[in-house]
């Protein structure tokens, strides 16, 4: 039970939320911050639970019929998301509050942000299929509305349905993926599945369920070519990147590609796409963040890199890389949470974030500086820090490989210089120097903006100086369950003298130069190589544009606004579509004798037809209405002749009132011209004659056709024994079938309020006329 | 019998289809009935033409004498004839306060709601 409130509570708080923002002002950040905190402490207590590879499983039926549990399972791997998501969401919860202070919809944005913190929860400690989707397609939809949070700025909207369509797109992929591995694996928990990996993997469909869960799980992490959503979702307000951005909702997918890596892991095809696709983004995303200096797209920027990396690192997925990819993303969440953070704190106090204008901050921001400062070492990998680590499991991992090692291990050392430059240029670079002039005369935040980036700084070098904290409580139950078996996990700060360190020292050796120089570096690869403006994203804007313009197009010729053609086309359409099945199917010829129709039934039947074609020819309005009451009573007669009095009480009934209706409305009415050209009348004319002949055509085939025995017999045989009344089709009408007559009296009333409804309307304006 | 029955059909059909096609929302309404007679009959005819025996249940006996017209199809047009009456006065009522508030009775003068603008 526990774990459902867990999850749901963060819900419910959300809508309390804006009341609370209400009644306590900018201080209910420390309130509502108490959520995540209680949930993290509780999510703590599972660890002696998760010893020895064990998991915790509850089940709580939802929708039974169709296999759907709204079931969750505690193991290594989702307590390791979970503990981040609800860890930096207490930091978050805080900073928010400082860093929206006094903004009129901070409610608002702890509804948005609570909403999100639950789902996000939802999806790293879901088991069930169905119900990980809902929770992972429910943050596309609440990340949609932090992004828009500014909604009145246009770029904000932009980005936000950017956001949304390049999720929510991979999100339908992934569905589909998803039924396709439950169908073949014969379960929808993925604790189930697991046991099923050989027979998934030896499945024809294996090739396109990987296709499509990836595609949900590229376009969430924002691989290559997707990648090009999470910079512009740096529209959202600080809060927001820090918090979906850089550790939680971005790692959506690297948490959906760590949890079916037992399942679908470990082919050949898993590991060349991942290993691909992985190190492409890592070096792509370095790459464009030195490009940039807005120090929220350097920082994005390099999440989409440690988001290749995290991918690089679950394909190749031998041991030690999976145990690189867990303690990466434990390193990445803590460095790159604090340091958009910094970001956004530089932003309030300073009021701007182009890092060529900022310096000196060190003494009017200390406390912040030193946050800063140690999540860029982390960053940079320096030892002490848990960064260090990171990176050396990094190395260790590419160099593991069989193939292409040493060409993987210079990617990897390429892109971590680039960290190293951007972890100098937004960890130091503001802090050191000369002061500059900024918009804002600058000063120490208050305590909800240092907090967060502190203890996140403290979490890196404690972890890093004592990897025992961590390395089997977490790390290790973490590696397990993406690993699919038990492993043991001991983290060193010092390896010895050995290729990676060689490699660590290259890297910040390499990376110091580049720092010193990264004007040059900016100038170098702006000149070179802009792939953000060019590549997916064009494509991306063009596909919008093309959507826009053949919707408008397709509007302007189908919603054209006269309804004869809206009729015309019903009519066509019909036409076309009954031609097949008649043409194929239809057992067309005449049904019953001609030589047996009597002749008085000639006569009526010559009569209707007369009085159809006369309503159709008719010059005035009275002698249409008249012809109509031909046809009304002319039908009525053939009814009494075939055994139906009823039918022709009421037609007679009707008919009457019908042709009173008319002339009361008709003589308010102008006179009938001839409104049309003769080419559309003789145009009309041919429609309506195909119309009436395929109507001739389905009266035969359905008069010689009997798929079954009509169910009359029934009726006929029970209307006086069970109902007591001896006229069959009323017993139907109100006793067989009274429901249906029910729904007919409605329809009535309806339309006889809408009639009073319309004539009332005219006795009201013509009393406002007075 | 059928056989000319579905001529009539057809000819209703095709009167009712030709007038809805017209300009004029008078003309409109006019074919709307022709529309539903022929709708009701062809329901009627689809299911067999039995001459003159209604399915009523004689003094004394369980079930009407056989053959006898089948009832399930006449309880489905009764049911259509009077929802029909119920859309026709809503139309005629709609008819007239449209021509009341635009003061014309051409449809294609009424297209302001409903064609696209950029």
């Amino acid at each position: 039970m526990g774990i459902l409130v867990a999850v749901l509570s963060g819900f419910v708080l959300a809508f309390i939320a804006p009341w609370l923002t209400r009644w306590l002002g900018d201080r209910v950040g420390w309130v509502i911050a108490l959520l995540p905190l209680s949930i993290t402490v509780y999510l703590l207590t599972y660890i002696p639970d998760l010893a020895d590879g064990g998991s915790v499983h509850y089940s709580f039926a939802w929708i039974p019929a169709l296999d759907v549990d709204l079931s969750f399972h505690v193991d290594g791997l989702g307590l390791i998301f979970a503990l981040l998501i609800s860890g930096i969401g207490t930091l978050i919860m805080l900073y928010g509050g400082g860093y929206l202070h006094g903004h009129h919809h901070l409610g608002r944005f702890y509804l948005f942000i609570l909403m999100f913190m639950a789902s996000m929860l939802g999806v790293v400690l879901a088991d069930n299929l169905i119900t990980f989707f809902i929770f992972f397609e429910l943050t596309s939809l609440t990340s949609y509305l932090l992004i828009g949070f500014s909604h009145n700025a246009e770029d904000s909207r932009y980005s936000a349905r950017q956001a949304l369509l390049v999720t929510g797109i991979g999100g339908q992929m992934l569905l589909v993926g998803l039924i396709l591995m439950a169908l073949v694996g014969g379960g929808w928990e993925f604790s189930v599945l697991t046991e099923q990996a050989d027979v998934i993997q030896d499945h024809a469909l294996y090739l396109p369920m990987l296709i499509l869960i990836l595609g949900g799980a590229f376009t969430k992490s924002a691989q290559v070519p997707f990648h090009f959503w999470l910079p512009g979702a740096m529209a959202a307000p600080t809060p927001v990147s820090a918090y979906l951005h850089s550790a939680t909702m971005v790692k959506a997918g690297v948490y959906l590609m760590a949890r079916v890596n037992p399942t679908l892991g470990g082919t050949d095809i898993w590991q060349f796409v991942l290993i691909i696709f992985g190190a492409a983004t890592m070096f792509l995303g370095a790459y464009l963040a030195v490009q940039r200096t807005d120090l929220k797209q350097l920082l994005a920027y390099t999440t989409v890199s440690s988001l290749g990396t995290l991918t690089l690192l679950i394909g190749i997925g031998t041991e030690i890389a999976l145990k690189a990819a867990m303690v990466f993303l434990v390193v990445h969440s803590l460095y790159k949470g604090a340091l958009f953070m910094v970001a956004g704190t530089i932003d309030h106090e300073t009021g701007t974030r182009d890092v060529r204008i900022l310096g000196g901050l060190r003494k009017l921001m200390p406390l912040t500086a030193v946050g800063a400062g140690v999540a860029a070492l982390s960053m940079a990998g320096i030892p002490p820090l848990f960064g260090f680590i990171g990176k050396e499991l990094v190395y260790e991992a590419a160099l593991d490989l069989d193939t292409f090692a040493i060409a993987l291990a210079v990617v990897a050392v390429a892109s971590n210089v680039l960290m190293v430059v951007v972890a100098g240029i937004t960890g130091f670079q503001p802090f050191l120097g000369e002061e500059k002039e900024t918009p804002k005369h600058a000063h120490e935040g208050p305590p909800s903006l240092y907090l967060g980036p502190l203890v996140l700084g403290v979490l890196s070098l404690g972890i890093g100086a004592i990897p025992a904290l961590v390395d089997t409580r977490l790390i290790e139950p973490a590696v397990g369950a993406v690993a699919g078996e038990p492993v043991d996990v001991t983290l060193y700060i010092w390896h010895g003298v050995n290729a990676m360190l060689i490699m660590s020292i290259i890297t910040v050796a390499l990376g110091a130069v580049l720092y010193v120089g990264r004007d040059q570096v900016r100038w170098a690869t702006n000149q070179t190589w802009s792939l953000g403006r060019i590549g997916s994203e064009a494509v991306y804007a063009w596909l919008l544009a093309l959507l826009d313009w053949v919707s408008k197009t397709q509007t302007k010729i189908i919603q054209n606004g006269y309804l004869r053609f809206y009729y015309l086309t019903i009519v066509v359409v019909l036409i076309i579509s009954a031609l097949y099945p008649l043409s194929v199917y239809g057992d067309i010829r005449l049904a019953g004798d001609l030589n047996d129709v009597r002749f008085y039934e000639w006569g009526v039947v010559v009569i209707v037809i007369l009085g159809a074609l006369m309503a159709v020819r008719a010059q005035s309005r009275l002698a249409a209405v008249a012809a109509l009451g031909t046809v009304g009573y002319g039908i009525a007669t053939i009814y009494i002749l075939y055994g139906a009095p009823d039918l022709a009480m009421t037609q007679i009934l009707v008919e009457t009132l019908t042709v009173i209706l008319f002339v009361l409305v008709l003589y308010r009415l102008p006179q009938f011209a001839t409104l049309s050209k003769k080419a559309s009348r003789v145009r009309d004319a041919i429609i309506a004659g195909t119309g009436g002949l395929l109507m001739t055509v389905l009266v035969l085939v359905a008069s010689n056709e009997r798929f079954y025995e009509s169910i009359s017999q029934f009726h006929a045989e029970e209307s006086y024994p069970s109902a007591y009344g001896r006229n069959v089709v009323n017993v139907i009408l109100v006793d067989f079938r009274a429901i249906d007559t029910f729904g007919e009296i409605i329809v009535l009333a309806v339309a006889g309020i809408g009639v009073y409804a319309l004539l009332r309307l005219r006795l009201w304006e013509d009393r406002s006329d007075q | 019998m059928e056989t000319l029955m579905a001529v009539l059909v057809g000819v209703l059909f095709a009167s009712g289809i030709y007038l809805m096609l017209r300009r004029s929302i008078v003309k409109l309404a006019i074919g709307l009935v022709l529309l539903s007679q022929a709708a009701n009959l062809t329901l009627f005819t689809a299911a067999g033409l039995t001459r003159g025996s209604p399915p009523l249940v004689p003094e004394g006996g369980d079930m009407p004498p056989v053959p006898f017209a089948d009832p399930l199809p006449q309880a489905l047009v009764l049911t259509a004839i009077v929802i029909g009456f119920g859309v026709l006065a809503f139309t005629l009522v709609l008819v007239k306060r449209v021509y009341q508030t635009v003061g014309t009775d051409d449809m294609d003068e009424m297209r302001s709601t409903d064609g696209f603008k950029d």
